[in-house]
């Protein structure tokens, strides 16, 4: 089984010092080595972006797809090999922008996958400008008279648009990550993890002090319910109005909103998945005599 | 002439101030390298209040050109820019533009297509476009760059055209680096460009019209598709006068395409784009050892200037074409293709060898140059023929 170590490349990343992707990449390794998952039983897929750079220094089965596009990659992927878990990288321009369309109908689909977002609410690789989850009236290089739209609230769709797992990280709380990460692979359908990783060049509001100083624990939250989509629901609009206030007026929920299991997947919903393609080419059959009683 | 000024500035600085200083009603745009900075810069301008145009950030390439057809059937004077993938997304929409005759301005920064993924410069992303019946300009520096856009205007506006115009630079070598460039004053460009007036626009409430409608069926798809041929046959004088008009004002010279030391030359070389200058250089020195080096630049890429490009190769001994993008499968580049078909009429039969060169931002090194223009030097001589699918420096 692979160790932290294995997944490394000769390459080191380019992210700058103090990116919140070094220690999502850092969770994710610590999460597979734990889960004991062989090389062989696992595909990655990247988007275009800061995060997407890891296809470069990430040592498994992957694929860096087109900007947006890594949903879809990914959805073959899982189809093709039912008996991969397949793990889907993401930015926030990129899963829920310019992918956003995939972002919900995969959702919609319940695909079994995971598909993690690293939500800095910028574009880093672009250098700085507004994102589809930067904070309204935020003032980038792109819009420098501020932000005019609200922000896409990728938790709230997810569980209004009736995903099956959605959680939100927080890249300063690596142990707390990581436990969201295997939640999300064990889950049986499309799970959502959401994880606010702050950008320290270009994201000069969102930092990981600002983190800090808001962010709480759903389960240590008394009387909330993972299994109550409603109240997912109002937790999830809540925090998102509240995101530019001050720390004392609010706090940021992390941890699993919403969880529900034994749905229907769309691999379940797909009869010729239990006998895959693949394996049935690993045995070519010889079908000379069937062909001779056509005369052929 | 104009007052000017000369500015040291980036291609993309000159190009997001060329558009201010067209003031376009509509901008839509979306963020990649290496076009972002002038976006960025002409939503300072915007912020700024230094030009009055509606400035919208959407999600993705496909949203940006759909956001520019409706401004532009709506009857705005519309400009974005982009690169690679994303004019790759844009690719339907492109398609809309030209077939709805909008005359919408877009900056294209030359870059590689994925994949693998690369940043750089190649044409491969515009010249997969070249057949989406776009006007095609392509400049050579960050001031070709800067003048192109704003004849861009008067091109894509000609009631005679009323086509898209896509200016392209070459990504980070012309977007990035820093030049010299002489930027006209404000007034002037507003004169030349002047007011847009549009026709059949969508908020002309007294005359309702619908664009796009179904064409198919026996309907007149196909001489929809033949005016918009005669629309591009006749962009040619136009752009020819625009240009005339243009180094007028300027007083910088213009042409679909632009030649040094063609008089006499024995060899020359045809190219796109930043790397003339390269070639230019090579040729300077080789004709001061003797070798009559002459070197083709194509400024206008659609409408291909076959005519003006014949006249100019004639009497040469051998021509290289310099391709910076590919057409997999096809006897050369994009512009070998043209070229040689340009040349089929001409009364004698000229040696045309095709090299593909500088994909994804594969360094164009001098000695580079020298080796095509000793490769000309030996197929005018007789001693070798033209190679075919050359990749110039690869390891």
């Amino acid at each position: 089984m692979p160790k932290v170590a294995d997944f490394e490349t000769a390459l080191t990343p380019t992210w700058c010092p103090g990116c919140g992707n070094h220690a999502m990449w850092r969770a994710l390794k610590e999460t597979l080595e734990e889960l004991e998952l062989p090389w062989t039983d696992f595909a990655m897929v990247w988007g275009i972006g800061c995060h997407g750079n890891g296809a470069d220094f990430f040592r498994c089965q992957g694929f860096h797809s087109l900007h947006g596009r890594a949903l879809p990659v990914a959805t073959g992927i899982a189809l093709s090999n039912p008996d991969l878990k397949v793990i889907v990288e993401m930015g926030d321009g990129d899963g829920y922008g310019i992918g956003g369309n995939h972002f919900i109908h995969s959702v919609r689909r319940n695909i079994d996958m995971t598909a993690i977002f690293h939500n800095n609410q910028i574009y880093g690789l672009t250098t700085g400008q507004a994102s589809p989850t930067s904070d309204q009236f935020m003032k980038t290089p792109s819009t420098p008279g501020g932000v005019i739209e609200e922000p896409v609230n990728p938790v709230g769709v997810a569980v209004a648009q009736g995903a099956t797992f959605v959680a939100r990280g927080f890249a300063g709380d690596i142990p707390h990550l990581k436990e969201l990460y295997k939640a999300a692979i064990q889950h049986e359908g499309f799970a959502v993890v959401d994880v606010f990783q702050p950008c320290v060049t270009w994201n000069k509001m969102n930092t990981f002090k600002w983190f800090r100083d808001r962010v709480y624990k759903l389960e240590e939250l008394e009387g909330y319910d993972v299994t109550d989509r409603t109240m997912a629901f109002e937790t999830s609009m809540k925090t998102f109005h509240e995101l530019t206030c001050a720390p004392d007026e609010c706090k940021v929920p992390i941890g699993i909103f919403y969880r529900e299991e034994g749905a229907a997947t769309y691999q379940d919903d797909l009869p010729q998945l239990k006998a895959p393609l693949y394996k049935l080419a690993e045995k070519p059959r010889d079908i000379s005599k069937t062909l001779e009683s056509y005369g052929g | 002439m104009a007052t000017q000024k000369t500015v040291s500035a980036t291609g993309n600085a000159v190009v997001a101030d060329a558009m201010r200083q067209c003031k376009p009603d509509v901008m839509a745009a979306y963020p990649i390298t290496p076009q972002t900075t002038i976006v960025e810069e002409f939503a300072g301008f915007v912020a700024k209040g230094r030009v009055h145009t509606e400035y919208v950030t959407v999600e993705s390439e496909h949203s940006a050109m759909s956001a520019c057809v409706g401004a532009s059937a709506a009857g705005a004077r519309v400009m974005t820019a982009t690169s690679s993938q994303g004019l790759a997304l844009m690719w339907e929409e492109l398609h809309v533009a030209s077939g709805m005759r909008l005359p919408i301005v877009m900056a294209n920064a030359n870059r590689a297509l994925s994949a693998p993924i690369n940043i750089h410069c190649d044409h491969g992303d515009a010249m997969g476009a070249r057949d989406a019946g776009w006007v095609m300009l392509f400049a050579e520096t960050a001031q070709e760059a800067y003048d192109n856009t704003i004849m861009a205007t008067r091109i894509a506006e000609n009631p005679a055209v009323l086509l898209p115009v896509m200016s392209c630079l070459d990504g980070f070598i012309t977007t990035h680096s820093i030049d010299r460039v002489d930027v006209l004053d404000d007034e002037s460009v507003a004169e030349f460009v002047g007011e847009y007036a549009p026709q059949n626009a969508l908020l002309d409430i007294d005359q309702p019209v619908t664009h796009g409608a179904f064409a198919g069926l026996g309907g007149p798809f196909f001489e929809f598709k033949r005016a918009q041929r005669d629309a591009m046959e006749r962009s040619r004088e136009v752009i020819s006068s625009v240009g005339a008009e243009y180094s007028e004002l300027s007083g910088r010279p213009f042409g679909a395409v632009e030649s040094w030391g063609m008089e006499d030359a024995d060899v020359a070389i045809v190219v796109i784009g930043s790397t003339a200058g390269n070639v230019r250089h090579v040729a300077r020195q080789l004709r001061a050892e003797g070798v009559k080096a002459g070197i083709v630049k194509v400024r206008v890429f659609r409408p291909f200037p076959y005519a003006e490009l014949a006249a100019a190769l004639s009497g040469v001994k051998a021509v290289a074409v310099l391709d910076r993008a590919e057409s997999f499968g096809a006897e050369g580049g994009p512009l070998f293709l043209e070229v040689r078909s340009a040349l089929y009429d001409a009364e004698t039969r000229v040696p045309v060898a095709g090299y593909i060169y500088g994909l994804g931002g594969s360094d164009v090194r001098l000695e580079l140059i020298e080796r095509v223009y000793s490769d000309l030097s030996d197929i005018a001589a007789g001693t070798a023929q033209p190679g075919g699918f050359v990749y110039l420096g690869a390891r």
